[in-house]
C-alpha cells in the first residue's frame, strides 16, 4: 500500500510530462509555408513512394534509373496494396515533414486533398512540365485551384465488355443497352451491371451516370456542390430504373470489380460496365466461357454522337513540399512520364499510358487491343470530383446513390441529400 | 519472501490476519532501505505507460477541443481552425453539421444510429454467446473418450484471425454463396439491413463462442464433483442441480466471460469492416462506432478524436456499471471460494 502511494506521484510527473509534450507539440505544427523555395535547386538521392508493385515493373525502372545517375539515386519505399493505407501513409509521413518521402504515387482522387494542405511542390516556374503529351483528362487530376500539382503518371478509364455472340454491334446509347436486354431476358441471362456495392466504385459509376447526362458534382472550384439538377436527375435515374425493372440484377448491389467480372465471365451477365484489366483475364481465365465471346466498346452515351463519360482513375507523381533534393525529383518524375517508361508501365503491367500518341502506337495495340476503346473512353472521361474533401464527397454520393438505386428514396431526394451533404463537407 | 522460506503459504496467510503489527514494521524498515531504489525500478514502466498510454489518450482529448483544418477560401489552402470548444461534440452528439442538422450521407448523421447498431451487436452476440456457450462448456466438461480432440477442435474458430474469419463468411454469404445455395434462397447478405446485421451476428458467434466456452469450462471445473453428488442424494433433478449447482459456482467465472465479452464486442470493428464494409440497409445498417471513427478520420484528425473519445467514455461507461454492480460480486465470490467459505 505505501509503496503504491508513493509511486502515484511519479506517475502522475511522467503524466504531466506527456500533456507538456502535447502541448509543446502543439505549438510546433504552426504553418510554414516556406518549404515551397526551399531545396529547390539541390540534388541527391532521393526516395519514390509508391503502392505495391504487383508487377516488379517499378524496380527494373528505378535501376536503370540508378545506373545513369550515380549521384542521385532513387530508392523505393513500397507500400501496401490498399489505397486506404496508401493513403493514410502518406499522410502520417507528410505530416510529420518527412524529407525521406520525396517522389510521391498519389491515386487521382487524393491530390487536391494533399495539395491545399501545402504537401506538394507546384509544378509551376523551374519545375513546369510540358503537359501537351498528355491526355486532357489525365492533367486535369493533377491541377487544383488552376495549378498543376502532380504529372499524370498513370490513367485508367470505364470499357463496357459486351457478348459480342449475342450482340452483334454494341450499343451506342444507354436506351440502346436497355432495349437489348431483351436479348438478355430470352437468354436467361442478367443484363447489365457495373459496381453498385456502397464503396467507393458507387462514386465511380453514379459519378459515370450524371457525367454522361451532362450533370456535374462539384463546379470547377472543388468545392461547390452542383448535383441537385435536373441532368443530374436523368443520369441517376437511368440507374435507378434500370434495377428497378430488373435490367441490372438485385445482386448487383452487393458487385464490386470482382462480382462482375466473375459473372461476365461464367456467360450469366450480358453487359458489363468495368476497369480494363478484365480484358486479359476474360481472355486468358480457365474459368472464363467468354474468351471469345466478347468485345469491349465505350461506354454507352446518351446520344449516339458522344460515348458516355467515363470516371478517371490512375495515378499522378507530385514531389513533397519537403523533399531535400527537389531538382533530382523533378527529374526523376520527367523519367517516369517519358513516353519510353509510359510503354514499359503499358507492356509490363498494363498501365493505361497517360500519353496521347501511345494509344495508336501499333506494337502496344497488338499486345493491348483494348488501348483504341480505351482512348475512345479517356477522351470523354471527367475526373471524379477534385476536391480536397474527396473523402467526405466520395461519402455523400455513395450512401444518397445507394439509398436511391435500391428505392429507399427517390432521385430527387437522393440528389437534395447528396447536394446538401456535399456541401457540409466543405464547410 | 525469502525471509518467510520454510513456513507454509497457510501459516503465512494466518500470520497476516492475525498479526498485522510486526508484518508492517517490517514493511516500513524494507521500505526506508530500498524504497527510492524500488521507484527507480518501476519508473521505466510508468514512463513508458506514460509515453503508449497517457500521451495519446492526452492528445486525443486536447485534439478533440479543436477545430479541423479549413479551406481558406482565396487560396484554396487549408488553414489550421483554431479552438473549437465543444463544437467537435455537440457535432456528433446532437448531429449538427454547422448551424443545421447533418444531412444524410454525412457520417455525423450516422452517430446514433452507430450507437444503436453497436449496442444491439453487443447485445445479441452476447446473450447467444453465452447461451450456447454454456451449453458447449457442459457438454465438454463431461467425461468422455475423445474430450481432449474435442475441447481441442472448438478452440479452432477462436485461433483463426478475424480478419480471415470475416473474409470466410464474406464468400460464404455472396450471392452465389454457400449460404444461398444451401438454404435455396436469393438473400442479399451483405444488402439488406437485417440480412447484413445477422451475417455479422452468425460470423460472430461462430467464432467467439468457444472463447465463453473455455472461459465456462475453467469455472465448471472447480465445483467439485461432490456438490452434485450431495445435490443428486437429495433428490434434485438434473435441471435443479443446473440452476441450484451448476449456476451459482460457475457465476464468477461466467461475469468474466461475459463482461469482457462485452467489452470486446463494444469495439467491434474488423469483422463488420470486412464482411460488409459497414454497409447494408440505407448504406449504414452495420456501421458500428469504431468504423465510424476510422471514417472520420481520413476527413478531420480532431473530430475523430472527439469521437473517439466519446466511444472510450460509452465504453468506460458500460464497463463502469458492470464492475459498480455485477463486477464488485465477482471479486468477492472469487475470494470466497479462495477461502473455501463457500
Amino acid at each position: 500500500m505505501i509503496r503504491r502511494t508513493r509511486v502515484f506521484p511519479a506517475a502522475m510527473a511522467s503524466l504531466g510530462a506527456a500533456v507538456l509534450v502535447v502541448a509543446m507539440g502543439g505549438c510546433g505544427s504552426g504553418n510554414d509555408s516556406n518549404s515551397a523555395d526551399k531545396n529547390t535547386n539541390s540534388r541527391g538521392p532521393i526516395t519514390y513512394v509508391q503502392g505495391k508493385d504487383n508487377n516488379n515493373v517499378i524496380r527494373p525502372l528505378i535501376a536503370q534509373w540508378n545506373a545513369s545517375h550515380p549521384n542521385e539515386q532513387v530508392t523505393f519505399k513500397e507500400q501496401s496494396d490498399q489505397a486506404d493505407q496508401q493513403h493514410d501513409d502518406l499522410v502520417q509521413h507528410l505530416q510529420a515533414k518527412d524529407s525521406h518521402y520525396d517522389v510521391l504515387n498519389i491515386d487521382v482522387v487524393y491530390v487536391a486533398e494533399f495539395a491545399a494542405k501545402g504537401w506538394l511542390q507546384p509544378l509551376t516556374g523551374q519545375f513546369k512540365l510540358d503537359t501537351s503529351p498528355f491526355l486532357p483528362a489525365t492533367v486535369k487530376t493533377g491541377t487544383y485551384n488552376n495549378t498543376l500539382y502532380a504529372a499524370p503518371q498513370s490513367s485508367d478509364g470505364g470499357l463496357l465488355y459486351y457478348r459480342k455472340d449475342l450482340v452483334p454491334n454494341p450499343p451506342k446509347t444507354w436506351d440502346e443497352m436497355m432495349s437489348d436486354c431483351s436479348i438478355a431476358k430470352a437468354h436467361k441471362m442478367d443484363c447489365y451491371a457495373g459496381q453498385f456495392a456502397k464503396y467507393e466504385g458507387l462514386t465511380v459509376n453514379a459519378a459515370e451516370a450524371i457525367n454522361t447526362a451532362g450533370g456535374e458534382i462539384v463546379k470547377s472550384d472543388g468545392r461547390t456542390p452542383d448535383v441537385d439538377t435536373p441532368a443530374a436527375a436523368k443520369g441517376l435515374s437511368m440507374l435507378v430504373d434500370a434495377y428497378k425493372n430488373g435490367n441490372i440484377p438485385q445482386q448487383a448491389i452487393t458487385y464490386q470489380e470482382e462480382q462482375g467480372r466473375q459473372s461476365f465471365e461464367a456467360g450469366k451477365l450480358l453487359f458489363l460496365r468495368n476497369w480494363p484489366y478484365v480484358y486479359s483475364l476474360a481472355t486468358t481465365d480457365g474459368s472464363s466461357v467468354v474468351k471469345d465471346k466478347f468485345g469491349i466498346a465505350p461506354l454507352p452515351g446518351i446520344d449516339a454522337s458522344k460515348p458516355g463519360a467515363s470516371s478517371l482513375g490512375g495515378h499522378d507523381a507530385a514531389i513533397s513540399q519537403y523533399s531535400a533534393h527537389k531538382a533530382t525529383a523533378f527529374d526523376f518524375i520527367k523519367f517516369l512520364t517519358s513516353e519510353e517508361t509510359q510503354k514499359t508501365f503499358a507492356t509490363k503491367a498494363s498501365l493505361a499510358p497517360v500519353i496521347a500518341s501511345l494509344y495508336d502506337d501499333p506494337t502496344l495495340v497488338k499486345q493491348l487491343p483494348y488501348l483504341p476503346t480505351l482512348k475512345n473512353s479517356l477522351a470523354n472521361a471527367v475526373p471524379r470530383p477534385v476536391t480536397p474533401f474527396y473523402p467526405a464527397v466520395t461519402q455523400a454520393i455513395e450512401t444518397n446513390a445507394y439509398a436511391a438505386i435500391k428505392g429507399d428514396k427517390t432521385v430527387d431526394q437522393a440528389l437534395k441529400d447528396m447536394q446538401a451533404a456535399i456541401q457540409a463537407a466543405g464547410s | 519472501m525469502s525471509v518467510t522460506s520454510g513456513v507454509s503459504a497457510n501459516d503465512k496467510a494466518e500470520q497476516q490476519a492475525q498479526a498485522p503489527a510486526p508484518e508492517r514494521k517490517r514493511g516500513s524498515s524494507l521500505h526506508r532501505g530500498e524504497g527510492r531504489r524500488g521507484i527507480f525500478l518501476v519508473a521505466p514502466t510508468i514512463i513508458l505507460l506514460a509515453v503508449v498510454i497517457g500521451y495519446p489518450v492526452v492528445k486525443a482529448i486536447v485534439m478533440s477541443f479543436q477545430k479541423d483544418p479549413g479551406l481558406d477560401k482565396a487560396t484554396g489552402m487549408f488553414v489550421s481552425g483554431g479552438s473549437a470548444g465543444f463544437s467537435n461534440y455537440t457535432h456528433w452528439l446532437l448531429q449538427r453539421c454547422g448551424t443545421a442538422s447533418c444531412p444524410p450521407g454525412t457520417l455525423g448523421s450516422e452517430f446514433w444510429d452507430s450507437v444503436t447498431t453497436t449496442f444491439f451487436f453487443t447485445a445479441a452476440t452476447v446473450v447467444i454467446e453465452v447461451i450456447l456457450g454454456m451449453w458447449m462448456a457442459l457438454v465438454m466438461n463431461r467425461a468422455f473418450r475423445g474430450r481432449g480432440v474435442l475441447r481441442a477442435s472448438v478452440l479452432v474458430p477462436w485461433a483463426i484471425p478475424t480478419a480471415i474469419t470475416a473474409k470466410l463468411w464474406y464468400f460464404i454469404f455472396a450471392y452465389d454463396g454457400i449460404a444461398n445455395h444451401i438454404l435455396h434462397t436469393h438473400i442479399l447478405w451483405t444488402g439488406g439491413a437485417w440480412a447484413s446485421r445477422f451475417a455479422i451476428i452468425i460470423a460472430d458467434v461462430w467464432k467467439t463462442t468457444p472463447f465463453i466456452a473455455l472461459l465456462i469450462l475453467a469455472g465448471l471445473q472447480v465445483i467439485p464433483a461432490e456438490t452434485y453428488e450431495a445435490a443428486r442424494v437429495d433428490g434434485a433433478n438434473s435441471w435443479q442441480r443446473f440452476t441450484k449447482v451448476t449456476l451459482p459456482l460457475v457465476r464468477p467465472a461466467l461475469m468474466v466471460a461475459i463482461l469482457f465479452r462485452t467489452l470486446d464486442a463494444l469495439r467491434i470493428y474488423d469483422l463488420p469492416a470486412i464482411l460488409t464494409g459497414g454497409g447494408g440497409g440505407t448504406g449504414h445498417a452495420t456501421t458500428t462506432l469504431s468504423i465510424l471513427v476510422v471514417d472520420q478520420i481520413r476527413s478531420g484528425f480532431n473530430s475523430a478524436a472527439a469521437l473517439s473519445t466519446l466511444t472510450f467514455l460509452l465504453i468506460f461507461l458500460v464497463a463502469f456499471i458492470f464492475v459498480k454492480f455485477l463486477g464488485a460480486h465477482v471479486v468477492q465470490t472469487q475470494q470466497r471460494q479462495q477461502k473455501g467459505t463457500i
